[in-house]
């Protein structure tokens, strides 16, 4: 076994000893918590209320910036599709924030 | 650790030289402030991806080395591209991440798992992963998992949806049983026609679709797809599925459902939401569309495409210029297998053939090399294109179509010898 190799195995085996218990057969893990958060600005509040019940930040902030329009799609794919419990009041609150966080004009 | 499986070795042919030759600055990024995240985290180690947008964490996940921190709720991570350099099989610890719904089991107690095997068949099962293992023939199999996503933050014009670079794909040796038999010993009613899998995650609210996949009977009573509890000789990672998921050779990973604990036998084509919208490629050959493009017939998203990398540089790298300078990387197909890799240093003018390294079957990462001398104080532009043993070949340009599936095209790296 050349030196990379072992290497790994014994990182590997630090890792396991440090983040997942396996335990009689039982695997059980703790994941990191979420350290991105939604940056300030008009609706933050809003956002936050509906957006981060089912996912994490980095879902706005990985996506190239989107028009109006295609924020408003995204909104209203989770809205209507994807089960997010988002009031008919607060769809273009959050649209709003989106863009100003992400947006790009037409 | 498992020594009694003949896992292939990982990095065996790594040495000093070898990694020396890579130019490392521009796949690893540099430290820096990600958008988004707190003050307190200011110094968190990032790279960055060839896209606008593209700024991510390192982070190192339970069973998993540091990798490219996607998304965090649910989990998303993926391969740093110089993995792929280590061998033709990728480590259970630097394998990708992909969940859909937050809700991912954290405990997994393998003696309580069960599976269900129910709907159309003539006599219901509920199977432990003992009883999988000790009832069924196991069967081995090397294949590439990739994401149907994979790359999709390279396409231009962007789509949203994951922004993937190119290391949301592994290769890895499977072991488990084979699915036929499972519904084989629960017995197919006559009007069977598709298999629907879900797995022990959950959906965050109510109304959130359940993240269920379905195959073809067709498919799924295939050689090689397999019920896996085994990855590279060892347990599945639980961020991949452990104890079980199901493995489709040649098909992209959305069907590879993870800790799979319920098999239904339906008499009819699922059209659930993860079927129907949801990962659908246009139906042309070419699974191509105009942006804007509106009334294309789509079909579910399959086989994957052929395609190849280079490993050992990356693009804005910089090369040895005066001697002989070896060019690895890997290529693979949806299942036919690659008959040949051409390696370009001229951005495409002109082609060699690559040598291919081991065969590990149709399905897995076919490694290549080839070897060129470059003068000191040129760029160079270069290029592999793979070709599968029917012929089929790589995309000149880039394809297009508003999911972002299915990138396949020839990848150039523009590199300079010194």
């Amino acid at each position: 076994m050349d030196k990379l190799v072992r290497r790994n195995w014994i990182g590997l085996a630090l890792g396991l000893a440090a983040s997942a218990l396996v335990q009689a057969g039982v695997v059980s893990v703790n994941l990191p918590g979420e350290t991105a958060m939604l940056k300030p600005g008009p609706g933050l509040e809003v956002a936050q209320a509906n957006c981060l019940i089912c996912h994490s930040v980095d879902y706005i902030y990985m996506q190239p910036p989107l028009t109006e329009a295609q924020w408003r799609g995204v909104v209203m794919k989770m809205k209507k599709v994807m089960g997010a419990p988002i009031p008919d009041g607060d769809v273009d609150s959050v649209v709003r924030y989106l863009v100003w966080q992400n947006g790009r004009k037409e | 650790m498992d020594t009694n499986r003949s896992v292939p070795a990982r990095g065996h042919r790594l040495n000093a030289s070898r990694r020396g030759f890579m130019q490392k600055s521009a796949a690893l990024g540099s430290l820096g402030i990600l958008g988004g995240i707190p003050a307190g985290q200011a110094l968190a180690k990032v790279v960055t991806l060839p896209m606008e947008n593209g700024t991510r964490e390192l982070v190192t996940y339970p069973e998993k080395r540091e990798l490219i921190l996607m998304t965090a709720r649910p989990v998303q991570l993926e391969t740093p591209f110089e993995v792929f350099d280590e061998g033709a099989f990728t480590a259970n610890d630097a394998f990708f991440v992909r969940w859909h719904l937050a809700g991912v089991p954290t405990s997994i107690d393998p003696s309580q798992f069960k599976i269900q095997v129910r709907g159309r068949v003539r006599q219901a099962l509920s199977l432990t992963v003992a009883e999988l293992q000790s009832q069924f023939d196991s069967v081995e199999v090397a294949a590439v998992c990739q994401c149907s996503g994979n790359s999709r933050g390279l396409f231009n014009p962007r789509v949203p949806g994951g922004e993937w670079g190119n290391g949301a794909m592994g290769n890895a040796l499977w072991r488990g049983v084979r699915l036929r038999d499972v519904l084989q010993k629960a017995g197919l009613e006559i009007d069977a026609v598709q298999v629907r899998f879900n797995g022990a995650d959950t959906a965050p609210m109510p109304a959130t679709p359940d993240f269920i996949k379905a195959l073809d009977l067709s498919v799924a009573m295939g050689d090689e797809v397999l019920l896996a509890y085994a990855m590279n000789g060892k347990p599945l990672p639980l961020l991949n599925g452990f104890p079980v998921r199901l493995v489709v050779p040649g098909w992209f990973a959305t069907y590879w459902v993870k800790m799979l604990d319920d098999i239904e036998v339906i008499p009819k084509v699922d059209e659930n939401f993860w079927m129907k919208p949801a990962y659908r490629i246009p139906a042309d050959p070419c699974a191509c569309q105009v942006p804007g493009q509106q009334g294309v017939v789509t079909v579910p998203i399959h086989r994957m495409p052929v395609r190849s990398f280079i490993t050992n540089l990356s693009d804005g790298g910089k090369l040895k210029g005066g001697h002989a300078q070896t060019v690895r990387g890997i290529a693979f197909d949806g299942g036919y297998g690659i008959a040949q890799v051409l390696f370009s240093t001229d951005g495409g003018g002109s082609w060699m053939r690559a040598e291919l390294g081991p065969d590990h079957g149709r399905y897995s990462f076919r490694e290549w090399s080839a070897r060129f001398t470059p003068r000191p104080g040129r760029p160079y532009t270069l290029a592999c294109m793979a070709v599968n043993t029917i012929g089929e070949s790589q995309r000149l340009t880039p394809r297009w179509n508003p999911s972002g599936y299915m990138r396949n095209v020839v990848e150039t790296y523009r590199v300079h010898a010194v």
